[in-house]
């Protein structure tokens, strides 16, 4: 599966700075470091799960990558194409094949629309389709995600929220692309009905060979859904690896540290010694020099303030950013 | 048998609204011992949060109702007390913290003066009491420099400290019961475990009894001894926790625990999922709520609601079906 051909995303050193403004001529006095350089690969067919608590970028890498916000530096290749050096209208068309999932579904379907209106935009923008055909793709759609297409009439308050989340599915899917963005599917969902749409995106992804980038900061569910993932901390990825791998023998301290904190349903394992982080994360905007992570880090020595660590490769496919890894 | 701290028995609450009327709780009675941890699992609007408000009289009214049901606390009857005694137990006694610490904290009033005003009204303490107190209290819970920060503004801390907050102001009287509706749902993992952490320390430091309610199965293995799964504004099982873990025996907890993926297995097989979505509360339930998802339904259980009962020791269910052999329970 690492063979160099089946890479479908490659984002090399990206950086997303927000700029801060401030004062009666706006000038700008600091930036948000939400990206910070990340590059990792998505490969084609699989899903890579981005993970990471709140505020450390993962949402920001998914939607620079889909080039919603305009990256500061860095580049993001998608089948031997530069993302990042594209004009508007180019990557309009390129965003056929690249579509993305939201976290919020009460948010991120217009109440006024139809269904049917709300999943045929895509086709119609894109000149695939046209009035009765739009209809009859949209069915099929709904069909996909299992909805009756009978419900192509109504409009989104009719819904709850898993058959919301499967409105947004069906118009990720209706230009046929290859790689869907999920940015946190799944959190706004009732535990029941998270189950319902983790197995639906699965069955998907192998009848219509999808692949995923999936966000999200449920890391049992990350690792249930990921073939590989990447742990991010205060707008960079200290580590990526095998889901197995991370999941069983994680070398960052943050990896460790965010693994022992997720509760597990069962009293009998729930007794294991946890490690607790101090304190809270640091803000993005002056972010720590040298290691994002040292304040916090239990193995912080003197050079981790003074030198970012370079991420690299430890084990063949499992990379890390620490300088106390051997 | 000494008398149970706590003892709700028959509780319903409805609401009115202009499609019709939410039944929200419909029923539900439980016991809790001095210094048990008692969990409450359940999915939105199951009537988890509602049970809790509506036992302390927190339930706006209208739309809402409490139409029937008593609520004991040390022999005396919640419901029934005048206004003005149920003040006094109220964040003194039972004191309460909610899912967001943004909201249930005033953002123009600083956390020393929100700290002080329970302090003041239920322990008559002056103004240096009250202060030093808080100072006392935030440490506790652990945030640096207490002293320091008692002038600050809730904005001026993050959500874990803010959490924090909320459970030393929870504490201040000594209350002999904590309810903790979804304390962590708003945290981070590594925040929530610390937030986790410090309460069972503080459990055993105090002495309290806590209902922790959640929808996180995982959260609740870790902190409870027993723990009430609610659907559809009913009790559906309660049980031990570590019993309830190791032997699910309602169809809905059974996949509740089902869908959940765990961090501590490979899982490369497909999750397994509760078809259909939560029940709709419009109308006085006559069968079981959970029958349009249930894969074990019977006849029976389109006809009747199956009532609490208990199926083995400190264990009970409330279904018509043994799920180990599939037919209907004698």
């Amino acid at each position: 599966m690492s063979n160099k051909k089946d890479v479908i995303l490659e984002v090399k050193d990206l950086k997303m700075h927000f700029p801060i403004y401030r004062g009666v001529v706006q000038r700008q006095v600091g930036a948000v470091h939400a990206v910070d350089g990340i590059s990792f690969d998505i490969r084609r067919g699989e899903t890579l799960g981005l993970v990471g608590e709140s505020g450390c970028g993962k949402s920001t890498t998914g939607r620079t990558i889909l080039q919603l916000y305009k990256a500061t530096s860095g580049s993001v290749m998608y089948n031997d194409t530069d993302l990042i050096s594209l004009r508007k209208e180019e990557m309009r068309k390129m965003r056929r094949h690249m579509q993305m999932i939201f976290q919020d579904p009460y948010a991120s379907l217009n109440p006024r629309m139809t269904i049917n209106d709300i999943i045929g935009e895509p086709l119609l923008i894109h000149n695939v389709a046209r009035g009765a055909e739009i209809s009859k793709k949209v069915a099929e759609l709904l069909e996909l995600v299992r909805l009756n297409p009978a419900f192509a009439s109504r409009y989104p308050h009719e819904f709850s929220g898993g058959q919301r989340q499967r409105i947004g599915v069906a118009r990720a899917l209706a230009l046929n692309p290859e790689l869907i963005i999920c940015d946190e599917p799944i959190s706004a969902l009732d535990v029941s009905i998270q189950a319902q749409i983790v197995n639906l995106l699965e069955e998907l992804q192998k009848k219509l060979n999808l692949t995923y980038l999936f966000i999200a900061h449920d890391l049992s569910m990350v690792r249930h859904i990921s073939d590989r993932v990447a742990v991010m901390y205060l707008g960079v990825i200290v580590e990526i690896a095998n889901k197995n791998e991370l999941y069983e023998s994680p070398l960052h301290p943050y990896t460790q540290a965010l693994l022992s904190a997720v509760p597990i349903p069962d009293p009998n394992k729930e007794k294991r010694k946890r490690i607790i982080l101090e304190g809270d994360v640091p803000s993005p905007v002056n972010p720590p020099s040298g290691c994002r992570f040292r304040t916090r880090c239990a193995l912080a020595a003197p050079i981790c303030a003074e030198k970012r660590p370079e991420f690299r490769e430890v084990k063949p496919d499992h990379f890390v950013a620490c300088h106390m890894v051997k | 048998m000494p008398a149970p701290l706590l003892d709700v028995q028959g509780l319903e609450t409805q609401f009115k609204t202009p499609e019709g009327v939410i039944h929200a709780v419909n029923g539900v009675s439980f016991t809790m011992a001095e210094s048990e941890t008692l969990g409450v699992v359940g999915e939105s609007g199951c009537g988890k949060s509602v049970t809790m408000l509506s036992m302390l009289r927190l339930i706006p009214m209208p739309p809402g109702k409490v139409v029937a049901g008593k609520a004991f606390f040390r022999g005396q009857d919640l419901l029934a007390m005048p206004a003005e005694e149920i003040r006094q137990v109220r964040g003194a006694q039972i004191a309460m913290v909610f899912q967001d610490p943004m909201t249930s904290l005033n953002p123009v009033i600083t956390i020393g003066k929100q700290m002080e005003e329970p302090l003041a009204l239920h322990m008559g303490m002056n103004k240096q009491e009250a202060k030093d107190r808080s100072v006392e209290l935030l440490e506790m819970v652990g945030i640096p420099n207490a002293k320091d920060r008692l002038g600050d503004y809730p904005h001026q801390f993050s959500g874990g400290m803010r959490q924090r907050v909320m459970i030393a102001m929870a504490l201040s009287c000594n209350p002999q019961i904590l309810i903790a509706d979804e304390p962590t749902t708003a945290l981070d993992v590594t925040i929530q475990a610390q937030i986790t952490d410090l309460v069972k320390r503080l459990r055993d430091e105090l002495g309290m009894g806590i209902i922790w309610i959640t929808h996180d199965l995982g959260v609740i293995a870790g902190l409870a001894q027993r723990v009430i799964v609610m659907y559809g504004g009913f009790i559906i099982e309660e049980a031990e926790v570590k019993d309830l873990y190791a032997h699910p025996t309602h169809p809905y907890t059974v996949g509740l625990l089902g869908s959940l993926p765990r961090l501590d297995a490979k899982q490369d097989e497909k999750l397994f999922s509760i078809d259909g979505f939560p029940p709709v509360l419009y109308n006085t339930p006559t069968a079981c709520p959970f029958a349009p998802r249930c894969k074990w339904v019977k006849d029976i259980c389109w006809k009747k609601n199956p009532l609490l009962e208990e199926v083995s020791p400190n264990h009970r269910v409330a279904c018509w079906v043994d799920i180990k052999t599939g037919s209907a329970r004698k």
